[in-house]
């Protein structure tokens, strides 16, 4: 993230990167850059005192179980997240400090890469992890699946996620990142007004991962479709299993609208073509048109699988049923559809007249039907529930109360008048983040304190998972609270430094809150240690909080195969009238038919990233080869016709009699 | 099939009385764990619903700057009905000839599949040939994607679909190799099918292109 950008030069061998682009003059990125490398040495030395790269490229790197990318995706999701949570931080650093005057500590041009990476990261590298790690963790257990539809195209999608990420990191170091905004509107990203690589990265990075997305949303579909066990009918399905599908149905209509996007945008740049730029008959509005359509369905799929998760977990903790099973299904299908008509209302003041404002801001109130029809189903199921307060619950009362405050914010810049005043001000960003923090990261904690046991065998420490907890939510209310005032007071987004030194006071108490937040970060990854270093005491059984469905049914963490038997499913909650009936496994097993571990996946991913990197740069022979060899490769991946294999009865028989935790 | 259930009677989940059908059992037996019907056709046509709405990006894209000629050449200047026509037969009639190969190919006749697959791939190349052609002849008169928003949206459109006409033609050979090595076994069945519903797709994205883009605007 240079402050100054080099002059263009091009040479046929490292295209457009010259030594200058290297930010070696910038002491926050020096000093960046020495914890990295540093904290990375570590890292390896580590790994290599403990032997451990063998195990880590065999039973993580090339597992096309799907438990395993789930986990991975999880890990992936929290490490983007300190570097998201790290941008945030000095960005409320910079303007609690940069009032009448008084310029900060971020000069404009690295100020304004910082909120792009801070959003691009939080939303397409934390978030989509966190909510397809958890997808792919859970789902196939619900619906007693021995793994997804297509396993080895599930760790194909992780690993091109991971490329993505990969990329925008890179940008840290070597040139910079896009100066746009994380939605990266035309001209401004248009090949005059945005020179140098920052936003060829961004392009690269989220056309990378987008395939990965898009991948595993038609792999969970068919899953969920074609794997569920034999009985299950669709309406048999778990809460949690029907948001997954109609999350991945959401995936898969609105990532290609994403992806048809950045590639005009990336013509635009590369060809010379005028698809939104001002002249030649170009149309910047065309672009806020098409990334909207994908971008409202986008914050759906974001919320749509934490509100199966919310749900999973309430009827769990009030030891019932999910109140109005049949509504639940139903709103979130509502909320499917109406989230493909709303697009208009993140661009009201484009001018498209009033009728046109008035039908999109009827449609987004609307929305707010089902989802209220949601949060009512969820307070009926607590209601004389016997409900029991662990960390899990904490996150979804955390979450009812603060999802309801930015839903309904939510509500009012809908409104299309109210929204003239309040559009692009920190109002907007209060209530995303409202929704955001609230709903997705409240419900992911929720979901990771819930699952946790299931996937390693022990819970997780209580007391730091409380202290994470109320950082989260104190720290939530602390930081967003104030942006809420001064957007009513007219306080633009985005600004580097403001004039009005009567605003600072908000800002400074925003910075207070962003630090509580960091407390709850700090306490989650104590909460995280604590716990492994004390498993052998948090150890728990295969059924610890007492659940209703099919992924507590079988050991925890659950063997490869998931299930040591194929079951056979008739109703609802299939695991709690399996606890009423005394059920165990037979052990009369039979051979298990398992799909083989692949490196294909990641090797193709990591041509991709070598792939992005060329283009960025215009190294185009380089370019050129990696993107030849991602092809043959895949070719020659496809001339394997041995992908799978049986687990003998032997096998079966010793590693369930061997139990979990050994 | 679904009804099969664990011979080990001692572990069999008798259904509760008050709730008959409520409970889960396990089953055993090889045969369950087949009973799962192949999930790729439809991963497959799910793709292809993905891809139909990138198509349908371009398509609006088109529909948006189609007449933003920025004092450029408009369709009239620039398409020749004839040559359209031609293009489009060839690729309306490499859907026939791979009709044809699937035909063959259920009733096992390697070489029948091959010899009909070969003809699907020289109308595909055909078909290319006369678009990378159009291309080119277009670029030299001055009519390039960067002359005007409409020849941008033109050859976004019609290239991404020439680019998937191209991938499906490398597709096409590779499994053509495989049929060679393998024969017609149910794995490159499986494949001979997702590779034709490809190709039929393109087929029908076409009729889209040559009606949208090209007849419409010679009307």
């Amino acid at each position: 993230m240079a402050s100054e950008q080099p002059a263009e030069t091009f040479s046929p061998i490292f295209g457009r990167l010259t030594l200058d682009w290297i930010p070696i003059h910038e002491p926050i990125l020096i000093g960046t850059f020495a914890g990295v490398a540093l904290g990375g040495l570590i890292f390896l030395a580590l790994m290599t005192y403990f032997k451990l790269w063998a195990p880590l490229w065999n039973n993580w790197v090339v597992s096309i179980d799907h438990k395993k990318i789930g986990i991975m995706y999880m890990v992936l999701g929290f490490i983007m997240m300190v570097r998201g949570f790290a941008d945030a931080l000095m960005m409320r650093g910079q303007q609690a400090m940069a009032a009448g005057g008084n310029e900060g500590w971020l000069p404009p041009h690295h100020y304004d890469q910082v909120f792009t990476a801070h959003g691009v990261i939080m939303i397409f590298f934390v978030a989509m992890p966190f909510v397809t790690g958890v997808m792919n963790y859970v789902m196939p257990l619900q619906i007693g699946a021995r793994d997804v539809a297509f396993p080895f195209l599930n760790n194909f999608s992780f690993w091109m996620t991971v490329s993505g990420a990969l990329l925008i990191n890179v940008s840290l170091f070597i040139g910079e990142f896009a100066r746009v905004g994380w939605l990266a509107f035309p001209p401004l990203s248009g090949a005059n007004y945005s020179t140098g690589p920052g936003m060829d990265y961004y392009l690269w990075a989220l056309q990378i991962a987008g395939v990965g997305t898009t991948l595993s949303g038609i792999n969970l579909i068919a899953t969920i479709l074609k794997m569920r066990a034999p009985g299950m009918k669709m309406f048999d399905m778990p809460i949690f299993t029907w948001t997954a599908l109609i999350t991945n149905v959401l995936i898969v209509a609105a990532f290609p609208v994403l992806t048809a996007t950045l590639a005009l945008l990336t013509l635009d740049r590369y060809l010379g073509f005028h698809f939104f730029t001002n002249d030649f008959g170009g149309n910047a509005m065309m672009y806020v048109n098409l990334i909207w359509i994908w971008g409202h369905p986008e914050v759906y799929i974001l919320i749509i699988p934490c509100f199966g998760i919310i749900s999973e977990i309430v009827s769990t903790f009030s030891g019932k049923p999910i109140f109005g099973y049949r509504t639940m299904v139903w709103a979130t299908a509502c909320i499917m559809v109406l989230s493909f008509i709303v697009w208009l209302h993140h661009f009201f003041t484009m001018g498209s007249g009033a009728s046109v404002n008035t039908f999109f801001g009827i449609t987004t109130m609307i929305i707010s039907v089902p989802t209220g029809v949601k949060i009512f189903n969820w307070l009926f199921t607590m209601y004389k529930g016997r409900v029991r307060l662990e960390v899990p619950m904490l996150w979804v009362i955390g979450f009812l109360v603060t999802f309801t405050i930015g839903g309904m914010t939510g509500v009012m810049l809908a409104i299309p008048p109210v929204d003239f005043q309040l559009h692009n001000t920190l109002f907007l960003i209060a209530h995303f983040h409202n929704v955001i923090i609230g709903g997705v990261v409240f419900a992911i904690y929720a979901g990771v304190t819930y699952w946790w046991p299931k996937a390693f065998g022990f819970q997780l420490d209580e007391k730091w998972g409380k202290r994470a907890f109320w950082g989260w939510f104190i720290g939530f209310y602390v930081a967003f609270m104030p942006l809420y005032a001064l957007g009513l007071m007219g306080v633009t987004r985005r600004m580097n430094s403001y004039p009005d030194a009567g605003w600072q006071p908000y800002f400074i108490i925003a910075g207070i809150g962003a630090l509580i937040i960091l407390f709850g970060i700090l306490s989650t990854f104590m909460c995280f240690a604590v716990s492994i270093m004390n498993r052998k005491k948090l150890a728990c059984g295969n059924d610890p909080w007492d659940a209703r469905t099919l992924e507590w049914a079988t050991q925890s963490p659950p063997q490869q195969y998931n299930f040591p038997q194929e079951l056979n499913v008739t109703g609802r909650e299939a695991f709690w009238h399996m606890k009423k009936a005394g059920f165990k496994w037979s052990t009369d097993y039979a051979p298990i038919h398992m799909p083989k571990d692949t490196a294909t996946g990641v090797v193709i991913a990591g041509i991709a990233f070598v792939f992005g990197f060329a283009m960025v740069w215009y190294i185009w022979w380089l370019a050129i080869l990696t993107f030849v060899a991602m092809i043959a490769v895949g070719i020659a991946h496809t001339f394997n016709y041995h992908r799978d294999y049986y687990i003998p009865v032997d096998e079966v028989r010793q590693t369930e009699a061997k139990g979990a935790l050994t | 099939m679904s009804t099969v259930t664990s011979s080990a009677g001692k572990s069999i989940v008798e259904p509760l009385a008050d709730e008959p059908m409520h409970h889960a059992r396990p089953t055993s037996g090889h045969e369950t764990d087949h009973q799962h019907h192949s999930p790729t056709p439809i991963g497959f046509w799910i793709y292809l619903m993905s891809d139909c709405i990138i198509f349908g990006a371009l398509f609006a894209t088109y529909a948006v700057l189609g007449y933003s000629y920025a004092g450029g050449p408009a369709p009239i200047d620039l398409f020749e009905p004839g040559f359209v026509a031609m293009e489009t037969a060839l690729l309306l009639f490499s859907s026939v000839t791979f009709g044809l190969a699937m035909l063959q190919a259920d009733k096992q006749k390697v070489d029948g599949a091959l010899m009909w697959l070969g003809v699907t791939a020289l109308f595909g190349i055909g078909f290319i040939a006369m678009e990378v052609y159009e291309f080119n002849h277009l670029i030299h008169l001055g009519a390039g994607p960067d002359r005007s928003a409409f020849l941008s949206a033109f050859f976004a459109l019609v290239g991404t679909h020439g680019l998937h006409v191209t991938f499906g033609l490398v597709w096409l050979f590779t499994l053509m190799a495989q049929i060679k090595m393998h024969g017609l076994i149910p794995a490159n069945m499986q494949r001979l099918g997702t590779l034709s519903m490809f190709w039929h797709f393109l087929d029908l994205i076409w009729i889209g292109v040559f009606s949208f883009v090209y007849l419409v605007r010679l009307v």
